[in-house]
């Protein structure tokens, strides 16, 4: 006892000492720290904007209900998203990065998805059955480009915005892998899923915009895409640790064997039948009225 | 809490990020100007910090760079303007607006004054691209003073804000009509304008926007007839120190966030409230006003909802 206490005093005050002067030297994330509108602290990093507890409450409330009245500003979405990330939900993102060999290696390397980035008409030669293909596939079909991600700035550790940023950039490449389209139908699957995938609050309050559905849509959801986006979500492995960039080669159909997502039924495809029997009928209402009239 | 930073910032020193670029160590501009804003204290005229450095909000910029980055803000904001100031000032906006141009009283009464009543006034408005102060001017000289002669040039150094005006102008009697033209003009150089020839010359929260205020008031001096009136309404310094208390945190707080949740632009906006508070107090804005060789009224001011806003006045000495 006598021969250890002095080894480990010393040893424990050097550690102790050593974490005093880290964290003295190094900022301290702005949300240890109260601070009011007139004195913020100075950001993180480029276009950070440091919050206070009452603007980010603000700014959560009025993003999530004009975004649930106007779901296309995209702006707002990503706001919500920001202010209801912290201070759990996004650092646990985080921490399921760190504990996953590729998702340390994205933290390390901190990929950005922009269409320079990813020179889309090489992907557009690939064969047909690759990641990279169906991913242009389904940008050419839906008609979007990578660029349209707005950039994070409420999120105040500097590596819990890039774990944001990546995730908003790689929500493309759930949308190619599902084969889900962009208007509000696919894109309340989508964020089922992923709130089943990644617990972002956001992706969750998102779905509640099923409720402006259209009748048909939201029958559709309760029985195909919600139990869809639920089921796989939830058993698929996490989505934020794909390197996509890597994976552009890789067969798609293994891919999602590899990650554990079904592809889910071809939502245009119903969407078009469903108009088609909606047209018939209503000419065949109309024959039979200008029928029975003569 | 700490104990969680400490291993946050371990965890980032191992792993070490490269491409987030880290301005941790160089304080950005808007954010650490507030802090060394509210200790120094503020020197009695705005002096530019270094030769041909202006401020634009709390950043310090080049002069020449000033008015293509206020030109952006207005682009940005013409607009959602109406909306936004709506929102801002809670409504009170166009309460100012009106008492203004009431104050005022332009348009020369037919039957009472002795001026030829064939000629009406000649009145300028800068800055003022969205039509609001011109609009009510015309409707003050017709409706009240029954004056159809009075007329009124909106200049703005924005294109976008006077197309927004020259909309809005449609849904007026005065859209087509030789009362009132719109023109793209500096207001620090106002070359189209004579001299001696305007009646009154009006600038409505358009004169923080300027990169150099005192040349744009000897402009005004300029083109002023002998007589004629320089009024200005622009934001200014709260007399009561905890209404200015709460003022300010409505500014930095809720205004920006506004801007973000309405227009999309948070950035804007946090360059308007940092404008408004670089702004001379009420006396120094007077004592500008007085240097360009303008008579003032009184006390040279008047305060509107306790000094959030104030109107100056001068008068083009008759030589």
């Amino acid at each position: 006892m006598l021969m250890v206490a002095p080894l480990k005093r010393p040893l424990a005050g050097a550690v102790t000492a050593a974490t005093r002067s880290t964290s003295a030297h190094l900022l301290l994330p702005a949300s240890c720290r109260c601070f009011s509108v007139l004195n913020r602290p100075p950001p993180n990093y480029e276009g950070h904007v440091p919050l206070t507890k009452t603007e980010r409450l603000g700014l959560a409330l009025g993003s999530g209900f004009m975004s649930f009245i106007n779901p296309r500003r995209g702006d707002l979405i990503a706001a919500f998203g920001e202010a209801t990330a912290q201070p759990y939900f996004i650092n646990r993102l985080r921490d399921r990065m760190l504990m996953h060999p590729t998702g340390r290696r994205i933290l390390r390397e901190r990929p950005r998805l922009t269409s320079t980035s990813l020179d889309i008409p090489r992907l557009r030669s690939l064969p047909k059955n690759t990641l990279g293909y169906a991913y242009v596939a389904w940008l050419d079909a839906e008609g979007v480009s990578p660029d349209t991600r707005a950039a994070v700035r409420y999120i105040d550790d500097e590596e819990c915005a890039y774990v944001m940023q990546r995730y908003r950039e790689c929500h493309d490449f759930y949308h190619a892998l599902a084969g889900l389209p962009v208007f509000r139908e696919g894109e309340v699957a989508v964020k089922a899923f992923e709130f089943m995938n990644t617990g972002l609050p956001m992706t969750g309050l998102a779905v509640f915009s099923a409720l402006t559905l259209k009748k048909a849509e939201w029958e559709r959801f309760w029985a195909i895409y919600g139990p869809w986006a639920f089921r796989n979500g939830a058993r698929a492995d996490d989505m934020i640790n794909v390197y996509w960039e890597k994976e552009l080669e890789t067969d798609v159909e293994e891919l999602r064997a590899r990650l554990g997502i079904e592809k889910p039924p071809d939502l245009r495809a119903i969407r078009k039948l469903e108009r088609e029997r909606r047209r018939r009928r209503r000419e065949k209402g109309a024959k039979e009225k200008a029928g029975s009239s003569s | 809490m700490n104990m969680q930073a400490s291993k946050t910032l371990f965890r980032r020193q191992l792993l070490g990020g490269l491409k987030w670029r880290r301005t941790a160590r160089e304080p950005y501009r808007c954010f650490s100007c507030s802090i060394r804003h509210e200790q120094e204290p503020s020197p009695s005229k705005f002096p530019q910090d270094t030769a041909g450095t202006t401020h634009f909000g709390y950043e310090t910029v080049d002069e020449a760079l000033k008015e293509h980055k206020v030109g952006a803000v207005f682009s940005s904001v013409a607009s959602s303007y109406d909306t936004m100031n709506d929102l801002m000032s809670l409504g009170i906006h166009r309460l100012w607006k009106d008492y203004f141009v009431r104050n005022l009283n332009p348009g020369a009464n037919p039957l009472t004054s002795s001026s030829d009543p064939e000629k009406g006034w000649n009145i300028l408005d800068i800055a003022g691209g969205t039509g609001d102060i011109a609009f009510r001017m015309l409707d003050h000289a017709s409706t009240i003073n029954n004056d159809a002669h009075t007329k009124v040039t909106v200049a703005d150094i924005n294109p976008d804000m006077l197309a927004e005006g020259k909309k809005r102008a449609l849904a007026t009697p005065y859209a087509r009509s030789p009362r009132l033209k719109f023109v793209e003009a500096n207001a620090e150089k106002l070359d189209m304008i004579p001299d001696n020839s305007v009646d009154l010359y009006t600038v409505a929260f358009g004169v923080r926007n300027f990169t150099h205020k005192d040349v744009a008031i000897r402009e005004a001096f300029r083109v002023l007839k002998p007589g004629g009136v320089f009024a200005c309404m622009e934001f200014s310094k709260v007399n009561n120190p905890l209404f200015d208390a709460f003022y300010k945190r409505w500014s930095f707080g809720a205004i920006p966030l506004i801007g973000q949740l309405v227009a999309g632009d948070r950035d804007s906006y946090q360059y308007l409230v940092e404008s408004i508070d670089r702004f001379p107090s009420q006396t120094e804005f007077r004592d500008m006003i007085q240097e360009a060789g303008f008579l003032v009224p009184g006390q040279g001011w008047e305060d509107l909802t306790g000094g959030i806003a104030a109107i100056h006045k001068g008068v083009k000495p008759i030589r």
